[in-house]
């Protein structure tokens, strides 16, 4: 049998029951790997359900820094009998099974191509702690002591964890500690150690930091100035309201008098959410919703609204797998074409695809400065993977020069200036963008009324076709300004010209810049285009029209954002291939790679059939 | 109705200690139906912002969709309004309440907007006691799309089309009741003598002040057969008593009977005053006004005027404990944490 050999580059995956206590212990292990100088990207595989069912957690492991899912699993630790045969048949040839040997192994299961790894973790915790609780934790640590030695992770960075986990609480260190010395000792003295695969230090992190995407977007929402979040809890995304309810306490508190500069409401659902964001945005503070899918639908209506009576607002829209319920705690990027034209009526609007967690920071504090500039609703495109699981990512950063862009406002000292009458949809420089004032600005001037009927420029009410058309032609003039505003796309070239051109967006990023390292390698030079935002800016236009062969990566069925660049920048749709994932893991690098040689080799084929057929 | 609004006022028309003319609340000429109950409130809540002196510009309006929802676009000109979704003005009257808790909110609803589609949300507003005052303006009907009954409608009652309605009423007094709004009243759009007051005192009170005003439609549910006209109303109007409002500071001239009337003072120092029509009314006792709402409603009564109030109940604000400063006023060095701490945040995150 030929097992697999590799330092520094592999793919382990834990395989658990929910509810055990297994994630503080994954965690760890992959921690340590991080505090090792080793890039990680591990990965939560969790069902819609509180105890009982299983539950993965995949680690990889490469020092060259690629982050996405590469595909194949090289190790599994086995936790759970319920899984175990789909678990073992998911191993590569050549990989490693570490189970508990407490029972025996179903030799029905025995792969004679993967070496099998017993350690008895019931009856070393057993025999080492009396309480029941414990005994069942504490399997969890002691696997993660023998990996230790199996790996050849340095034991002084595991203790190193466990003390700055369990701070002040030396009970607590001193039982995680010796649990992971039993497990350390064990595999030391009875397995053949370091396997085939194994950790080295490096110093391939520099000052990355380990975080999710959702607590990112947290403080990008308190960095960018919001004072009110209203929220419905929803997989995945609830972890973006707690992350803010947690930093806020400690960083929004006045100091003199103890009240809060914030508020936090948990509506009664997903329409009053997004209502009392409109409605704290429309009265001058800055305020966000944190939602996935079926949230989005339910919203619809309002952002509408908003869109039409332009009021900004912010969505951090944390995907998941639909439609309807779907798999909710499986990632897509399925919303696109929701998010892009939510509402009935004529409506789209700006949408933000951040691809790592600095961006879920930064995109989420830029998005209250877009919101308020043109005054309508932002959506930030996260998604299940990148928002709840750990990922590595360069540190945040704030300009402390930085200052807020709250868009056109007339002030009160402004509004008492003005001779003319104040016109709160008149567009006054020609971008689309007209003022707005909020209430309680001016006595006598400055007051309107917001509605969402049609409206003339001075927001009275209308249904008159000219000024209906005039109003529906500003707000496209708008679009138009929006679209040189947001990010732009980000052009990555290879080396010399290229005709295959490759788009993608959101978190296919890290899987997608690997398979193209990949290519490359094997001689195919392909450019990237990463989209950033919604509405496109002209550089996409560009990238489609300079390329002859087109791909286009997305995490859902129907190849949605193909559809938006399609629709709004008037390409043919057989210009753009897809190369689809959507059965709610993360894409994997292996699947871009081999989609892409695939469609290239076919195509070279096909002009050779086709001169044949004519003869 | 007519489409000219004469603009010639009586030279010594009187000002307010603000020094504006009851002319400065008033907002656009109405559009609904000549005689609606609706154009009668709009006035109630000029005349009461009036003479309670409120600086216009300090009073967001806020309204959902239907007939009711478009008024106010009818009353305070010179005030920010907002016409938001059918349904939904709560959130967004919540929302607005949050970022700026200085300014005065009166929300205007309607039965099919609170009553059907807005249920939830109205619901939601009244537990978490949002400093607002919530007028729904009852008509038992959808007027804006001709005349379907609204949940409101009482059992029986026939609209202008002639079928009773077969199915029970919402009562949305009762429900504030039950659900903890800290003041409920109702009133009829007729009665412009008992409104006035109520309004100025749901105004003044801090908290949710729910008042069910019905106001007949004049158009599709003002027949004999229904409960919600005029003719009926007026026949069957009973009131808890007489609400006297007494602004701070101004001497309270008229003394009754221990018994006989109950006087409230309110955060801002104004008196509320009731002289008792039913001695078995307890004004503080929610259980006293839903059984009195019953009482009535067994002897075909509809029971107005001020039915509960709570004057030291606790706001969103203050339940949640929100700075005193408005959230929408914080500066950007409030607001902004800076790079140190984020320097130390990544520290804890390696």
């Amino acid at each position: 049998m030929k097992r697999i050999e590799a330092v520094n580059d592999f793919v382990i995956k834990f395989a658990n029951v929910n509810g055990t206590g297994s994630a503080s212990a994954n965690n760890m292990f992959a921690k340590a790997l991080f505090r090792m100088g080793l890039p990680v990207s591990p990965k939560n595989i969790f069902p819609s359900n509180i105890q009982g069912l299983p539950t993965w957690f995949e680690v990889r492991v490469n020092e060259k820094g690629f982050l996405g899912r590469r595909g194949g699993i090289d190790m599994m630790v086995c936790m759970n009998p319920q899984s175990m045969a789909k678990d073992i048949k998911e191993l590569e040839s050549g990989g490693y099974f570490l189970y508990d040997s407490s029972k025996p192994l179903d030799l029905r299961l025995l792969r004679s191509d993967v070496t099998f790894i017993g350690i008895p973790l019931r009856d070393l915790c057993r025999r080492e702690f009396s309480d029941p609780r414990q005994q069942q934790l504490f399997r969890n640590v002691v696997y993660v002591g023998a990996l230790a030695a199996l790996l050849d992770i340095e034991f002084d960075v595991l203790t190193g964890l466990v003390a700055d986990q369990f701070q002040g609480k030396e009970k607590l260190i001193t039982s995680n500690v010796r649990a992971l010395e039993l497990g350390y000792h064990y595999a030391a003295e009875n397995i053949d150690c370091p396997l085939g695969i194994r950790v080295e230090r490096r110093d391939a992190v520099g000052d990355a930091i380990l975080i999710d995407g959702n607590t990112a977007s947290a403080l990008g929402a308190i960095y960018g100035g919001a004072s009110v979040a209203a929220w419905y809890p929803i997989t995945p995304s609830t972890s973006v309201v707690d992350g803010f309810d947690k930093y806020c306490k400690r960083l929004r508190i006045d100091p003199a008098s103890g009240n809060k500069n914030y508020a936090i409401v948990q509506a009664e659902d997903e329409l009053a959410a997004i209502g009392m964001v409109i409605g704290a945005s429309w009265n001058g503070a800055r305020a966000f919703t944190a939602t996935s899918g079926p949230g989005i639908s339910l919203m619809s209506e309002f952002l509408g609204l908003a869109y039409f009576a332009e009021i900004p607002c912010v969505l951090i829209n944390v995907q998941r797998a639909g439609p309807s319920t779907g798999m909710p705690t499986r990632t897509q990027q399925s919303d696109v074409m929701a998010c892009a034209y939510a509402s009935h009526g004529d409506t789209k609007h700006v949408l933000l695809f951040p691809a790592t967690a600095q961006e879920c920071f930064s995109m989420t504090a830029e998005a209250f400065d877009l919101a308020e500039e043109l005054q309508t609703p932002v959506i930030v495109m996260s998604d299940l993977d990148l928002g709840m699981n750990d990922s590595m990512s360069p540190p945040l950063s704030w300009d402390d020069q930085r200052e807020y862009r709250r868009g056109k406002v007339y002030s009160g000292e402004q509004l008492e200036a003005m001779s003319e009458r104040f016109g709160r949809y008149l567009d006054t420089d020609g971008d689309g963008i007209p003022y707005r004032t909020y209430p309680g600005a001016h006595p006598e001037k400055g007051a309107f009324f917001t509605r969402g009927t049609s409206r003339d420029e001075y927001a009275v009410y209308t249904e008159d076709s000219a000024q209906y058309e005039l109003n529906m032609q500003r707000l496209l003039k708008k679009w138009q300004t929006a679209s040189t505003k947001v990010p732009k796309a980000e052009e990555c070239n290879a080396s010399g010209a290229a005709d295959v051109g490759v788009i993608y967006y959101g978190t296919s990023h890290e899987a997608a810049r690997e398979a193209v390292d990949s290519l490359s390698r094997a001689g195919i030079a392909v450019d990237t285009l990463r989209l950033k935002a919604f509405p496109f800016d002209d550089g996409v236009a560009a990238f489609i029209d300079s390329h002859k062969q087109l791909f286009i990566i997305e995490q859902n069925r129907d190849a949605q954002m193909r559809s938006l660049i399609v629709n709004e920048c008037l390409v043919s749709p057989r210009r753009l291939v897809p190369i689809l994932n959507y059965g709610g893991m993360p894409i994997t690098a292996r699947q871009i790679e081999s989609d892409i040689c695939r469609h290239l080799d076919e195509n070279k084929v096909q002009p050779l059939r086709a001169a044949k057929e004519t003869v | 109705m007519t489409y000219l609004r004469p603009s010639f006022r009586h030279p010594e028309q009187p000002i307010n200690e603000l020094g504006f003319t009851r002319k400065d609340y008033e907002g656009a000429l109405s559009t609904l139906c000549a005689g609606c109950g609706h154009d009668s409130i709009s006035a109630a809540i000029v005349q009461a912002c009036f003479e309670l002196s409120i600086a216009p510009h300090k009073v967001a309006k806020l309204s959902g969709i239907g007939c009711s929802s478009k008024t106010p676009t009818y009353f305070l000109g010179n005030s920010h309004g907002f016409n938001s979704v059918h349904g939904r003005m709560p959130s967004v009257a919540t929302g607005a309440n949050l970022a700026n808790r200085d300014l005065i909110y009166v929300g205007v609803s309607g039965d099919g907007d609170s009553a059907s589609i807005g249920m939830g949300q109205f619901t939601h507003a009244v537990r978490r006691n949002v400093n607002m005052m919530y007028v729904v303006e009852n008509n038992g009907c959808y007027g804006l799309t001709k005349g379907q009954d609204s949940a409101t409608a009482d059992v029986g009652s026939a609209s202008k089309k002639g079928e009773p309605n077969p199915f029970e009423a919402i009562d949305l007094a009762s429900i504030a009741l039950q659900l903890g709004a800290s003041f409920v009243a109702r009133s009829f759009s007729g009665d412009r003598e008992q409104l006035v007051p109520l309004i100025k005192a749901a105004i003044s009170h801090r908290g949710f002040a729910f008042i069910d005003v019905i106001s007949p439609c004049v158009t599709f549910n003002n027949n004999p057969a229904s409960t919600k006209g005029y003719e009926y109303v007026r026949d069957h109007l009973a009131a808890t008593g007489t609400v006297d409002y007494v602004p701070f500071k101004q001497e309270i001239s008229t003394s009754y009977a221990e018994g006989e009337s109950k006087a409230v003072t309110l955060h801002d120092g104004s008196v509320v005053q009731l002289r008792k029509a039913d001695p078995e009314l307890d004004l503080n006792s929610r259980r006293s006004a839903l059984r009195l709402i019953k009482d009535y409603r067994a002897k075909e009564q509809i029971l107005t005027g001020l039915l509960y109030m709570d004057e030291d109940s606790q706001d969103l604000h203050e339940i949640i404990g929100t700075s005193k400063t408005p959230l929408q006023a914080l500066t950007e060095a409030e607001l902004c944490p800076g790079q140190k701490v984020l320097d130390k945040l990544n520290d804890s995150l390696r």
